[in-house]
This record gives structure tokens, sequence and C-alpha cells, in this order.
């Protein structure tokens, strides 16, 4: 057969193209139950940190079950209603208009005293960022706080995943007499009980930081309000 | 021929030194600046590179009497995209944390000229056998740049290695010290510095590379 004619040049494609399409469809089949059991790992070891829990992508469903006491989905009015918030994705919820969206919310017991998980959503300088805020009892004083994000500068707005940028958050206040204040994330000198400091160079990212926390809370508003 | 007789040699060593696609044939100098900021995953991308050039090599050498001139190069660049699926889900089934860090740029390791490079050049007119020495010796031709890259961006810029502490936590300004880690390390501008260095210390150390 001519090697250079139209017939086997096309045959050839075909034949390519089919064998490879099957070889990565039955890769991709069967690397993913490991490849989703990864992402729920790291989802687990995320909300733990936020309550100060580090878990290792072993123990994660272990410690998850161990701290988290109860998960509910509340909506923009507040109302509780019952459902699955670990499968709840929030990048997926953030596409939805505000009043649609579903809320997740983790409900923890730390030595005896019970801590509620929030997760938040936005956008920072290069790419989405995204984080789990814990409150206490009073669902005013925050226990902990953690971000992470797909692409901030390295040194720069990426360190708001770092310890460093997340510990001063324990112990700041996100109402100011039954107002929603949010966080404010400042240019150096934080003081008072709603500010935190930025970071040094990363000012965009951090500010993204500040807009994500007061634009989630305040979608949790109702649900934060009712005591 | 013997399996490893001195031209067999010269393949598999050549792009180690006097060959090396990085420093001499100055290919793949993309991936080179953007994940050499720490070494682990410096030496995670250059093996997923080796393992590419490799298996594309021998494919790509055994199928060459077959492939039409025409389609030639979308042959090559659907054989070559396969392996980089295969390797990225692979990372990611059994080397998360890493497979997040690489990021986009084990997706991108289909745009490193080093791999189309290699087979436009080799693969195309040689045996199966060569061609995978080849493969080999310029996948890890370019590793080893990058591993060198790693090692002196992640111990200057982190004061890490491999994620261990090495420079004595003491020695910090923060707790009462007088060393700071060098920002400009961790940059991606450092290591277009870096490269040149090792070109410039590579070559003068080898004159016969020098160009007139």
């Amino acid at each position: 057969m001519d090697r250079q004619g139209n017939t086997y040049t096309i045959l050839y494609s075909i034949v390519l193209v089919v064998v490879v399409a099957a070889l990565l469809a039955i890769v991709s089949l069967s690397l993913q139950p490991l490849q989703n059991e990864n992402k729920q790992n790291e989802k687990r070891q995320n909300i733990l940190s936020a309550i100060h829990i580090t878990s290792t992508p072993e123990t994660s469903a272990k410690d998850f079950e161990q701290y988290i006491k109860e998960q509910y989905i509340v909506n923009s009015r507040g109302e509780q209603k019952e459902g699955d918030a670990f499968s709840i994705d929030i990048a997926g919820e953030y596409g939805k208009p505000a009043d649609q969206r579903q809320l997740p919310v983790f409900v923890a017991e730390v030595d005896g005293a019970k801590k509620y998980i929030l997760p938040i959503y936005g956008t920072g300088l290069w790419g989405a960022i995204w984080g789990y805020i814990a409150l206490d009892e009073d669902k005013n004083t925050v226990y902990g706080a953690f971000f992470d994000h797909a692409g901030e500068t390295p040194g720069l707005g990426a360190e708001i995943a770092t310890k460093h940028f997340t510990d001063p958050f324990q112990g700041k206040q996100i109402f100011d007499n039954a107002q929603l204040v949010g966080l404010l994330v400042v240019k150096g000198g934080a003081n008072g009980v709603h500010e935190v400091d930025g970071i040094s160079g990363g000012t965009i990212t951090s500010k993204a930081v500040e807009t994500m926390i007061m634009s989630y809370l305040s979608y949790y508003e109702p649900f934060l309000k009712e005591k | 021929m013997s399996l490893f007789s001195g031209k067999n040699r010269e393949y598999l060593l050549g792009p180690l030194s006097k060959n090396n696609p990085v420093l001499v044939q100055i290919l793949g100098i993309c991936s080179t600046l953007a994940v050499t900021v720490k070494l682990e995953n410096a030496l995670v991308m250059g093996l997923s590179v080796t393992a590419v050039t490799a298996f594309s090599n021998v494919i790509l050498s055994l199928l060459r009497n077959t492939i039409p001139n025409r389609i030639r190069i979308i042959v090559q660049l659907v054989v070559v995209a396969a392996l980089v699926i295969i390797v990225d889900q692979l990372l990611k089934a059994y080397a998360y944390e890493v497979s997040k860090q690489l990021s986009v740029y084990v997706g991108l390791i289909i745009t490193n000229c080093i791999i189309m490079g290699r087979i436009e050049a080799f693969a195309l007119a040689n045996k199966p056998w060569p061609s995978l020495l080849d493969g080999i010796g310029n996948g890890l031709g370019y590793t080893v740049i990058l591993a060198i890259m790693g090692f002196i961006r992640e111990l200057f810029g982190s004061g890490t290695l491999f994620g261990a502490q090495i420079v004595p936590q003491g020695w910090f300004v923060a707790n009462g010290g007088a060393y700071m880690n060098n920002g400009l390390m961790i940059m991606p501008a450092a290591s277009l510095i870096l490269v040149g260095l090792i070109i410039w210390i590579h070559r003068s150390k080898n004159r016969d590379l020098i160009e007139k």
C-alpha cells in the first residue's frame, strides 16, 4: 500500500487516535478512585486545620470523624436542611446567584467546646483563593482560619497559606454590636478586635482575603445571628 | 554490536555534559525557570520528562517506518500528549502533593522542546534501542540541571532541602541571628541568572563548545 497516499494516511490517523483514546480511558478510569480519595483527604485536612488540628492524608478520615460532630447545609435565609455538607463543591456554588447557594456548616467539638467551621471562597490576584474559618460557639469570635490559593505570587500573596498569616486571626471578632463587620486585613500595626496584619508586598491578595471573608460571612449572616 | 558499545554509551552519557539539552542546545528553558524553587519538585519534574522522552522516543522509533510523512508531526504530538496525560494522572494518584505544586507544568511537558527535538532529530532515524538510550540520556541531562538549580534555589531561597531545615533556625534575624533567606531565589528571574552562570562555568570547562 502506498504509504504516502490519502487512504493510508486517513486509516493510520483513525487507528492511532482510537488506540490512544482507549488507552487513556483505561488509565483514567483505573486511577480515578485513588485521585478522588486524595482530593477528599486534602479537603478533610484543610477543614481540620481551621480548628488547629494537623492531620495527614492517612489519618484524615479518622480525625475528621473524631472532631466533626455534625454537618448540615443552610441557605442565605439561615434555614437549615439536612444534607451531606462535605460533598458540596464550594467553587461550583460560587458560580450561582447568592440567594441560591447551598452553604455548608461543619460543627466541630474541641475540648468540649462547639466550633462552627464555614468554608469561604473568592478571587485573589491571579486566581481563586479559598479557605475555612472556624468560629466559637458565640458565632462571633474567630477560633482559627485556613487559607489556600490556586496561584498567588510565591513569597508574597502565597504567604496567606502560612501560619504566620493565619495565626493572628484567632480571637478576633466579626460582629461589632450586632453589626457584621468581618475582619479587616490592614497594612501594618493591626489593633482592635476586627483587624489582622496583611502581608507586605501582597496587598492585593491580603485585601482579597478581607473581601472574601466579608462576602461569605454576609451570606451566612442570618445563620450567624440566630443564637 | 553490543548493547553498550561506544556509540550507544555516547547516546546515553553525551547529553549529561557535552551535549546537554539545556546547557548546549538551550532547549526546555521555560520549565527550567518555573519548577526549580524546590529540589523535590525539580527532581519529580525531571524524572517525568525523562519518562516521557524515553517512551516517546521508543514508540516513535518503532513506528518510524509506518508514519505517513505528511502527518508526521501530528502523530508525534498525539503520542507525546498521551504519555504526558498518563504521567499527570499517575502523579495525581500517587504523588498528590507534588502534582499540586507542579500544577500546570506537568501538562506543559508536551511543549518541552527537548521531547519533540529528540524525536525529530533522533528517534525517526534510529532503531528503538539507541532511541531509548538517547531519550533517557537527554531526560537525565535535563534532570541534572534542574536538580542543581533546585538545590541552589531551595537552599538559599528557603533555607531547606527536600523540605528539611538546613540553615539553623537560630541564624535568622527573627530569632536574633543575622541571616535572611534570599527572596530573589524564589522568583523566576533568579533561575535565568543561575542558568546563565551554569552555562558560563560549563563552557569555560569545555572550551570547544564556545561559539566562534
